[in-house]
């Protein structure tokens, strides 16, 4: 419990996907000019997030790993190259049915997320977080924990990143800088201070 | 070459750059710049993906139902981003540790999409193909730049070869060490897309706000 507790801190302050790994940069930058659908996407790539990570770890675990197959009689398979296309396919499924299952059952929660959904089929910070639990080797409950928290520290920057840019707007930015240069390097500096962060131990 | 493929493969260089003007795949420029040998594969790679991944969907443009096109055109990115990372694996082997997950992200790569999605599905194979190579080139041109600034001075040294002789080993340079940490790139692209506004006026973007002086009442 405690080694999980301390993935999960280091998953949402110290490893933010988004401040420093740089992943769902483009969505950063570009859905983060208002607080309100900032929270929006958010909440969407939590969501999201903590569903598919899990999902590609039981795929990786009864299915590609070498001899996962053995169940089915193939103990000798090692099919890891089609990870890539696996993770994509099982995220680009899962969106469409969550995006389904919230128009059918939940719509004030669809219209709220609806924009945002398919945009996060493309969020590097999705497939960048299975690609992350392969390569650590997370078994089931800790890709559970990693899939919730690193969702809640990307949603955690951006709606951070949010709240600076519509105080900056009323400032007086040099020409050249308007716009995205100024956000560049708002980001950096938030990523500086969330590398204070990388002395927390717990 | 004729007169607009030309205008395919320069535009997007400078006048239409991916990354500074369109905001698109800057997740990877940000996180493999830290050494110039590793932006450089990375771009190779990424040209290869995006230049292969349009002349592939514009041969098949016509065959693709408009409702399952996002899906076809994933699987035809992800399978060649498979087999760059198989190749990678074969013949680069420490340069494919370092990269880690972000071979595996260039399927994500928004550049790569956006241009199946606004090029390739309307025009002729051979077109797409100088459009992804002009557009892959583009993007690889702004990691370089940002490659060289973060090793020459994060490291002093460029592709593993000194030129700064830093002080460690008895030299004179003191390597400045934040520019090899992540936050580093945020400020060299901020900056380098101040210079290029700059130098091209017309990509300015309008204030939304402007801040009214006594002289206008």
């Amino acid at each position: 419990m405690e080694a999980l507790i301390s993935l999960a801190v280091k998953a949402i302050f110290v490893e933010n996907l988004a401040l420093s790994f740089f992943l769902g940069m483009c969505t950063f930058i570009a859905v983060s000019k208002k607080i309100t659908t900032a929270i929006g996407l958010g909440i969407s790539v939590i969501i999201v997030q903590s569903i598919t990570v899990p999902a590609n770890n039981l795929i990786l675990t009864y299915l590609l790993k070498p001899g996962a197959l053995g169940w089915a009689g193939f103990p000798d398979v090692d099919l890891t190259f089609l990870g890539l296309i696996s993770y994509i396919g099982v995220i680009a499924a899962l969106v469409q049915i969550l995006e389904m299952i919230l128009d059918k059952h939940f719509p004030p929660l669809y219209n709220a997320l609806g924009i945002f959904l398919p945009l996060i089929t493309v969020n590097c910070a999705i497939l960048g977080g299975s690609l992350f639990m392969v390569e650590r080797d997370y078994n089931f409950s800790e890709a559970l924990t990693y899939g919730i928290s690193s969702g809640f520290g990307w949603a955690l920057a951006i709606t951070a990143m949010a709240g600076i840019r519509e105080k900056l707007k009323y400032s007086d930015i040099p020409e050249g800088l308007q716009g995205l240069g100024i956000t560049f390097i708002t980001a950096g500096l938030m990523a500086m201070a969330f590398m204070c962060f990388s002395g927390v131990k717990l | 070459m004729s007169q607009t493929r030309k205008k395919l493969l320069v535009d997007p260089l400078v006048d239409n750059n991916p990354i500074t003007l369109q905001v698109l795949g800057i997740c990877s420029a940000l996180a493999v710049t830290s050494s110039l040998k590793v932006s450089f594969v990375m771009s190779l790679a990424v040209i290869a993906v995006i230049a292969f991944s349009s002349l592939f969907i514009s041969m098949l443009r016509n065959y693709i139902p408009n409702s399952i096109r996002i899906i076809v055109q994933m699987t035809i990115i992800a399978s060649l981003v498979i087999v760059v990372d198989q190749l990678l694996k074969a013949y680069a082997y420490e340069i494919s540790k370092t990269l880690s997950v972000f071979v595996g992200l260039i399927i994500t790569n928004c550049i790569v999409m956006g241009r199946a999605e606004a090029f390739a599905m309307k025009n002729t194979p051979i077109d797409s193909f100088v459009d992804g190579i002009g557009n892959g080139l583009g993007y690889g041109l702004l990691l370089m730049c940002v490659g060289v600034v973060r090793e020459l001075f994060g490291a002093g040294s460029l592709f593993g070869i000194v030129i700064l002789n830093p002080v460690s080993d008895g030299g004179w340079y003191v390597p400045n060490g934040l520019l090899l940490l992540p936050p580093s790139a945020f400020f060299i692209i901020g900056f380098l897309i101040w210079g290029l506004r700059i130098w091209k006026k017309s990509q300015v973007e309008d204030p939304e706000f402007k801040i009214q002086t006594v002289e206008d009442y």
